[in-house]
């Protein structure tokens, strides 16, 4: 696909540069690391020294320091290579870019280096068992303790967990409210924390799932993020950029999705001719296309509403959310589609993008908590306008 | 010689990936909206470069370019992996081999570089000939499609994939080198090393202000698209198909 409008001379570059490690060192691995469920960590470790690992990071703090149209566009360029290991990078850098803006002075000089080169790789807490979509019943505990906390209770699926060495961890401070959630930065090998086994999962099955247990688990003060009672606001606002690249990286996979299919069904014949030469098979590719750029133009609009903060910023990434995961994961169907019974053979990379991008419409909020966030402004006498 | 300048080629031309499609009035290939990319064979030439220069064995890699304005864009993308400068020439036209090389040695009186590296070929027009033409009118050295280069002082060791097998020359410097596929892997480019290269000084000069006044000295008469494949059939057995090579004469 082609740009439309020409982003300028820099951001075209920088978007070559990831398209072409993505294509050079990730696309020629991701059957056999979904396969043999292998975490790439040589790889991860080369997007660090790349500059993947701090995206939103300012440069002051050894971050590339980019804004979210141009990130977006680096998402769906990694996921054409590799959606698992896109998406991972999604969720480092959302954490990350957490502690960059809300750590304190300490916390920053001595971690945040590291987590910016991708030497370390944090992951980001706030699911718990008891606390899925309404992530604001979270029921694990860091009560005030001398110098610091002690965190008590459990996380469940946390993306990368056993495998990454920090922890940013969302946990209450106050009974009750959203207004009682604190986050953390939490060393993910210090005494008192522990894991569950690996998950055994549809996709993105490069990435462990674990759950990670908190039992009595000290935490100095300066580790908190931000102020106390600040947790929620906060991890809901990184995850305003995570869906943006979620949505990215379902726009990436499915644009690999419909060039697999346009290739197979150039070669493939079937009643003595190319199957390209049926309708109904061009008539699909085309609705394929089409729908990607319009999930893709929304996707636009939305990081951009982000990057200059419009007031219903958070309403735009729902709906980019939404729209991207479900449209790609129906191109992702339709491609799968267009390779008859090889299609879902491992032998063809169709079947991964569908079990990738099945997550996508559940992860990072449900799609059915997106229009929830989107109607719930809609219904907004205050807020409604900027929706419109 | 560690003050040593090492000057290198680098070339505007159609992506490797792009499927080149020919004008229809055959005057030429489609370039207007054609993603376009540094020549690989010079991209090779840089990291050579740039190793030798991060083996402390040269002070500054110059990139130069000798086409159209755009090409500052590939310019750019040799400063962001690590070219010193860049030096563009503008042509009126499409330069052919031999202005090229005359380019360059005007470039050459002017910088004193210790080595110029450049690709073997570009590979849009294939011609393979302004490494040697240069050494020609340098009067210096060269070693061309090279596989290994390892310098010494005041000399260069050379290994050379040859039709006969590998040969292994030694050079004085100053000298050409053109470099082959297997010589090494460029790096990727790292992304804050592409927003530094913003930074990193681009020289525009026009050829008529090196002298070089004759930018071509062949003509093209006519551009077109080789002949598609004919499609083939299968044969049942070996004896069947050297009967059918027989047949045509192949055998
Ligand atoms: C592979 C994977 C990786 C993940 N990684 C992380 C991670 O790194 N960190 C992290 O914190 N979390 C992570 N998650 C958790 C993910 O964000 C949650 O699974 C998701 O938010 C849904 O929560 P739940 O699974 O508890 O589902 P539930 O909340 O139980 O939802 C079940 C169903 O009920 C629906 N539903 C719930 N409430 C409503 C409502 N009010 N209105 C309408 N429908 C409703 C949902 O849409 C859904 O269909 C990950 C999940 C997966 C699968």
């Amino acid at each position: 696909m082609k740009e439309e409008q020409q982003p300028d001379g820099q951001e075209q570059a920088l978007v070559e540069a990831v398209a072409r490690f993505a294509i050079g060192q990730l696309a020629p691995h991701a059957a056999a690391w979904d396969e043999s469920e292998t975490f790439p960590l040589p790889q991860l470790r080369q997007a660090g020294a790349l500059g993947l690992c701090g995206l939103f990071v300012s440069e002051d703090h050894g971050g590339l320091g980019i804004g979210r149209s141009l990130g977006v566009r680096l998402f769906e360029a990694l996921a054409e290579g590799c959606t698992s290991f896109a998406a991972f990078l999604s969720i480092h850098n959302m954490a990350t870019a957490m502690v960059a803006r809300f750590g304190g002075a300490v916390v920053r000089q001595q971690h945040l280096p590291e987590l910016t080169s991708g030497a370390k790789l944090a992951s980001y807490c706030l699911t718990e068992p008891e606390a899925g979509s309404d992530a604001a019943a979270l029921r694990t505990c860091a009560a005030r303790r001398d110098d610091g906390y002690v965190l008590d209770g459990a996380k469940a699926f946390i993306s990368g967990a056993g495998d990454t060495q920090w922890l940013v961890v969302m946990a209450r401070t106050a009974p009750v409210g959203s207004k009682g959630i604190s986050a953390f930065l939490v060393p993910a090998d210090h005494p008192g924390v522990s894991y569950g086994r690996r998950e055994r999962k549809l996709g993105w099955r490069s990435q462990a799932t674990r759950m990670v247990l908190f039992q009595e688990v000290f935490v100095p003060e300066d580790h908190r993020l931000g102020a106390e009672g600040q947790g929620f606001a906060m991890a809901l606002q990184a995850l305003d950029g995570g869906r943006l690249n979620i949505a990215a990286c379902s726009v990436g996979t499915a644009r690999a999705a419909l060039r697999e299919a346009i290739s197979y069904v150039k070669t493939r014949r079937q009643f003595g001719q190319s199957i390209s030469q049926f309708q109904a098979v061009q008539f699909r590719l085309a609705d394929m296309a089409t729908e990607l750029h319009a999930a893709r133009a929304l996707l636009d609009q939305a990081a951009r509403h982000y990057d200059a903060g419009h007031r219903a910023t958070r309403a735009f990434c729902a709906m980019a959310k939404r729209f991207c995961t479900d449209v790609a994961f129906a191109v992702a169907d339709g491609a799968l589609e267009l390779h008859g019974g090889y299609g879902v053979l491992g032998d063809y990379p169709a079947e991964r993008h569908l079990r990738d991008l099945r997550l996508h419409r559940l992860l990072e909020g449900t799609n059915d908590i997106m229009r929830l966030i989107t109607a719930r402004q809609l219904l907004d006498d205050h807020d409604m306008e900027g929706l419109l | 010689m560690s003050d040593m300048k090492i000057m290198v080629g680098v070339k505007r031309v159609i992506d490797y990936n792009v499927r080149v499609q020919v004008k229809s009035d055959g005057s030429g290939v489609v370039t207007d909206g054609v993603k376009m990319s540094i020549n690989p064979f010079d991209e090779i030439a840089l990291e050579e470069a740039l190793r030798l220069k991060e083996a402390g064995k040269a002070a500054e890699v110059i990139a130069v370019s000798v086409g159209p304005s755009q090409a500052q864009e590939q310019l750019r993308t040799a400063l962001a992996m690590g070219a010193d400068r860049g030096i563009l020439v503008t042509t009126a036209e499409q330069p052919q081999p031999l202005a090229v090389a005359k380019i360059f040695a005007a470039l050459y009186a002017k910088e004193q570089p210790g080595l110029v590296i450049l690709g073997k070929q570009a590979i849009d027009d294939d011609a393979g000939q302004v490494p040697q033409m240069l050494a020609g009118l340098l009067d210096v050295a060269q070693a061309t499609n090279a596989s290994k280069v390892e310098l010494e002082g005041e000399s260069a060791r050379v290994t050379r994939e040859i039709d006969t097998g590998i040969e292994v020359i030694e050079i004085r410097l100053p000298a050409v080198l053109s470099v082959d596929l297997r010589l090494n892997e460029p790096r990727y480019v790292k992304l804050p090393d592409i927003m530094k290269a913003k930074k990193k000084p681009i020289e525009t000069i026009d050829a008529q202000a090196l002298g070089v006044e004759r930018l071509t000295f062949l003509r093209v008469i006519k551009t077109s698209t080789p002949p598609a494949r004919q499609g083939g059939h299968k044969v049942g057995s070996v004896e069947e198909l050297v009967q059918e090579l027989k047949q045509r004469g192949f055998v």
